[in-house]
């Protein structure tokens, strides 16, 4: 498993190219590749906007019947998110964004799970499977 | 933090993004263009993205934004170059990329600029 923190926009650029290693590692198909990339790059930017900063973590994964995945999870300790279910309705954003980044990220992985209290910080994890 | 150059040829103005691209960059990039439109008067811009692997949200509403900036200087923008991967994936996302017209490369891009002028 590789840890790669998020502190500034460098890292963000960071956490796309380890995912992307990790995506094709797994033998993702370019278009899955792909997805999974631009859904870390949202994510990656959330930990650092909204969450003040965290850490990606990205691992190899296996299911049950043998199909391999990547598996990301990013965490935070920033102020948290009081109505999960609101906050990945596409077009809900806290500022200038579309909204896009949550709802559009779910969308473009097979596994997601959002962990959030106001004031206990915010965790998303993410797999994606090779088809 | 890296800057994306742009390049003055005739009346357009042409922009490839080579690198990885971080938020600062982009905004980096709509700032210069900006500045150019207004020095030059061009009536085109080019954004090639033949080389870039994924366009997130963020990238997307200011590439929207470069298009509604060069409407403001009477010019027209087009992407060019889009890789078939991104397209799914920006499609997926839900970001319409609105204000911005696209073409299959930097000819057609330039055929449809000299169409308009």
């Amino acid at each position: 498993m590789d840890e790669v923190p998020i502190q500034s926009g460098d890292d963000v650029v960071r956490v796309r190219q380890q995912v992307r290693i990790a995506a094709a590692r797994s033998g993702l198909s370019l278009v899955d590749q792909t997805k999974l990339v631009t859904a870390a790059s949202e994510l990656a930017r959330n930990t650092l906007v909204h969450g003040g900063g965290g850490v990606a973590r990205i691992e190899a994964v296996k299911s049950a019947s043998g199909r391999a995945g990547v598996k990301l999870q990013f965490s935070d300790e920033g102020p948290g998110i009081a109505d999960t279910d609101l906050a990945l309705t596409d077009g809900w954003t806290t500022g200038t964004g579309l909204g896009l980044g949550l709802s559009g990220s779910r969308r473009l992985v097979d596994e997601f799970e959002l962990n959030s209290k106001p004031g206990a910080g915010t965790s998303v994890l993410v797999v994606k499977w090779s088809r | 933090m890296d800057r994306v150059p742009i390049l003055k040829i005739g009346q357009t103005l042409f922009v490839s993004i080579q690198i990885d691209l971080q938020d600062d960059t982009v905004m980096r990039l709509q700032e210069d263009l900006a500045d150019e439109l207004a020095a030059t008067g061009v009536h085109g811009v080019i954004i090639d993205i033949t080389a870039v692997e994924i366009v997130d949200s963020f990238i997307g509403r200011m590439l929207s934004m470069i298009g509604s900036i060069s409407r403001l200087f009477d010019a027209e923008t087009v992407i060019v170059g889009m890789r078939p991967a991104v397209a799914i994936t920006l499609t997926e996302l839900g970001l319409p990329l609105s204000g911005v017209r696209t073409a299959l490369n930097a000819e057609k891009g330039l055929e449809i600029l000299n169409g308009k002028s």
